[in-house]
């Protein structure tokens, strides 16, 4: 048992690994057997994140010395081997990631997991990516999991292939390659110039380095960080974002809200390491503040322009993309623990309100648009994989168990997500956008910073562009006539349920969450604890 | 052998950008093909450019640094190739896809002066 613990850092890798791989030699008519499978893996990985997250929350000495946990990989200590580091924020990323993995992954088992083939083993290998994105304390391994995680968005984007995603996937593709590319330039200047890829020793060599060095280290972290960027989504590096969004099968799109997060995580983890003595250009600072806010009213602009539910929730993503790194650019210190709360709510709403566009799709009268029908034959004669035999030409035709008063269900969870994406009361969304703007009304009136109140007042503006244009949204699904009473099987409503129940839990349990977010921002100011936490011997003076 | 190696990661990349521009996909996909050799050039480079220094340890020879080559660029290169190919071919997979249900090889799908 004990031997298990120790590895337990490794299993978010691991785990989906193995099972995605497994799935793949599964025969596709198998359908009980690859469910189950994939499921208990998600199970897993809900277990695992949840303990790690556990173990955080109140520390043991001895066991975890500095909130720490760092897993040497094949034995070989940092900065020559490979390690994977979990501390606060890596394990809050890591349990969010699972928290909404796993209602993605119930919902799809409805009937978007047999409109096309292996899409069980791409979702796997997804959460393998994600996780490992989060764990790694190592910038060339961050690529080689961006690689994992794209590579399997790419065939989950195209899951269900129709004309539109496909076009959409191919901008999507051509894009991320592009900054892939753009990836490796970065790490491998920053390789030319320290010598080393390990984040814990980039932040030691940073804040020794000599001045002739530095400004080709700087071009090097630049180019990396317009890398990050474009996955984070910043204006003008987002214009694939939006229509990649609205072309995806419902759950795909779902679990895409997450995979903005992911470039912010990363800008976040190097700016930290790097913030001795200062962080460079795209990790903090002004270029960063302005085009971010740039893309929180690019949001706003696309959102009052948005005519369809899932092109409204992208640009609300595109949104919350921008706070979260407006407000981290902005480096006022008692916002970062506010900024956490933000991207935990953000993340399950987003997520809840692209299952939510899947279901209402089908107020329409005439439901089967070209979004919900059944699939072209062409992935299962590419693939040889024979006809699956349960897709029918209509999904309605589905037999499942449907429950009573769809419609006011999905009225419900529609108004519960439009509280937590615009931080209206009385949800968690307005408790993280009312404690970031206590924070900047204090760093505004104590420095006077117009920085600060450009950011107070588009934060409020984006709020209040959300609510206009999602009660216009709802209004028009939910009140119109001519629409037609759906039917919504238990294992549709049931994962946006536990979305929003989770967001609910969050609220009444604001006090311990804080605490913890807390104690995640204060290790993410300080720098020192996770550089000491890798190389037990080097320091970073200030 | 620097001004050749440079000149050549230029090259490389300018004309990878050009192509990446252009509105056909087959024109994209050996944009992307030839940006990602700059690339891979350009991270081989960062190990510094040496010759006659094998990137192995020998056990025959004395152990000196200057002997040998930083291994780590060239895993790094190997590394970036495997993923550069197999996201390569998934493209490709997709541009022929896109041409079946677009009739078109136009990247967005329509001509754009029909």
């Amino acid at each position: 048992m004990s031997t298990l613990l120790r590895h337990l850092p490794v299993l978010p890798i691991v785990l989906p690994l193995i099972s995605g791989a497994l799935l793949l030699f599964l025969p596709q008519q198998r359908t009980v057997l690859r469910s189950s499978i994939a499921l208990l893996s998600t199970l897993a990985q809900v277990a695992i994140a949840a303990y790690l997250l556990h173990r955080l929350i109140d520390p043991q000495p001895g066991l975890l010395e500095h909130g720490v946990e760092v897993y040497v990989l094949g034995g070989w200590v940092a900065p020559y081997g490979i390690v994977l580091v979990v501390d606060r924020l890596s394990a809050l990323m890591l349990a969010l990631n699972a928290a909404i993995a796993l209602p993605v992954h119930v919902y799809s088992l409805a009937h978007w997991d047999r409109v096309g083939v292996h899409y069980h083993s791409m979702l796997q290998f997804l959460l393998m990516g994600l996780n490992g994105a989060f764990l790694t304390g190592d910038l060339f391994n961050l690529f080689v999991f961006f690689e994992i995680l794209l590579s399997a968005s790419y065939g989950l984007l195209l899951h269900g292939s129709n004309a539109v995603r496909v076009k959409a996937g191919l901008h999507y593709v051509a894009v991320n390659l592009a900054g892939s590319l753009i990836f490796l330039i970065g790490v491998a200047l920053i390789y030319g110039v320290a010598g080393t890829l390990n984040m814990a020793d980039l932040g030691v060599q940073w804040a020794a380095m000599a001045p002739e060095r530095r400004s080709l280290f700087e071009a090097g972290v630049g180019i990396l960080g317009i890398a990050f960027l474009i996955k984070a989504g910043i204006w003008p590096l987002n214009f694939w974002l939006p229509k990649t969004y609205t072309a995806a099968s419902p759950p795909v799109a779902a679990m895409f809200a997450i995979m903005t997060k992911v470039g912010v995580y990363a800008l976040l983890r190097m700016g930290s390491l790097l913030a001795i003595p200062e962080a460079p250009a795209p990790f903090a600072g002004p270029w960063l503040f302005y085009g971010t806010v740039a893309t929180m009213w690019f949001g706003i602009v696309g959102m009052l322009a948005a005519r369809q539910l899932t092109r409204l929730v992208a640009f609300s993503v595109i949104a919350s993309s921008g706070t979260l790194l407006a407000v981290i650019a902005l480096g006022v210190t008692s916002a970062t623990a506010p900024v956490l709360l933000y991207l935990i709510a953000s993340v399950p709403a987003g997520t809840a309100f692209f299952l939510i566009a899947g279901m209402t799709e089908r107020l329409r009268v005439n439901s089967v648009t070209e979004e919900t029908r059944a699939p072209q034959p062409t992935t299962y004669t590419a693939f040889m994989a024979g006809e699956p035999h349960e897709v029918g030409d209509n999904e309605l035709d589905e037999v499942g168990v449907a429950i009573p008063a769809a419609l006011a269900f999905l009225g419900m969870a529609f108004v519960s997500c439009t509280l937590l994406t615009t931080g209206m009361p009385p949800l968690v969304g307005f408790m993280a956008k009312f404690s970031i703007i206590s924070a900047l009304l204090g760093a505004a009136m104590d420095q006077s910073s117009l920085d600060a109140w450009l950011l107070i007042v588009s934060l409020l503006a984006a709020g209040f562009a959300g609510l206009i244009a999602l009660t216009k949204r709802g209004m028009r699904s939910f009140w119109s006539t001519g629409r037609t009473t759906p039917r919504l099987r238990f294992i549709e409503a049931m994962p946006v349920a536990f979305l929003i129940l989770l967001c609910v839990t969050m609220t009444i349990a604001a006090g311990p969450v804080m605490n913890y977010l807390d104690s995640a921002a204060e290790w993410l100011h300080e720098p020192n604890a996770y550089i000491h936490a890798v190389l037990p011997t080097r320091e970073v003076s200030p | 052998m620097e001004l050749i190696y440079s000149l050549a990661v230029g090259i490389f990349c300018a004309c990878g950008v050009w192509l990446l521009l252009r509105p056909r996909t087959f024109q994209v996909i050996l944009g992307l093909a030839l940006l990602s050799y700059a690339t891979n050039l350009f991270i081989f480079a960062m190990g510094r450019l040496t010759l006659d220094r094998p990137p192995l340890i020998d056990p025959n020879v004395v152990a000196d640094a200057s002997l040998y080559d930083d291994p780590i660029p060239q895993a790094l290169v190997l590394t970036a190739i495997v993923i550069g190919f197999a996201t390569t071919a998934l493209f490709l997979v997709m541009l022929i896809a896109s041409r079946g249900f677009t009739g078109t090889d136009h990247v967005d799908g329509v001509e754009k002066d029909e």
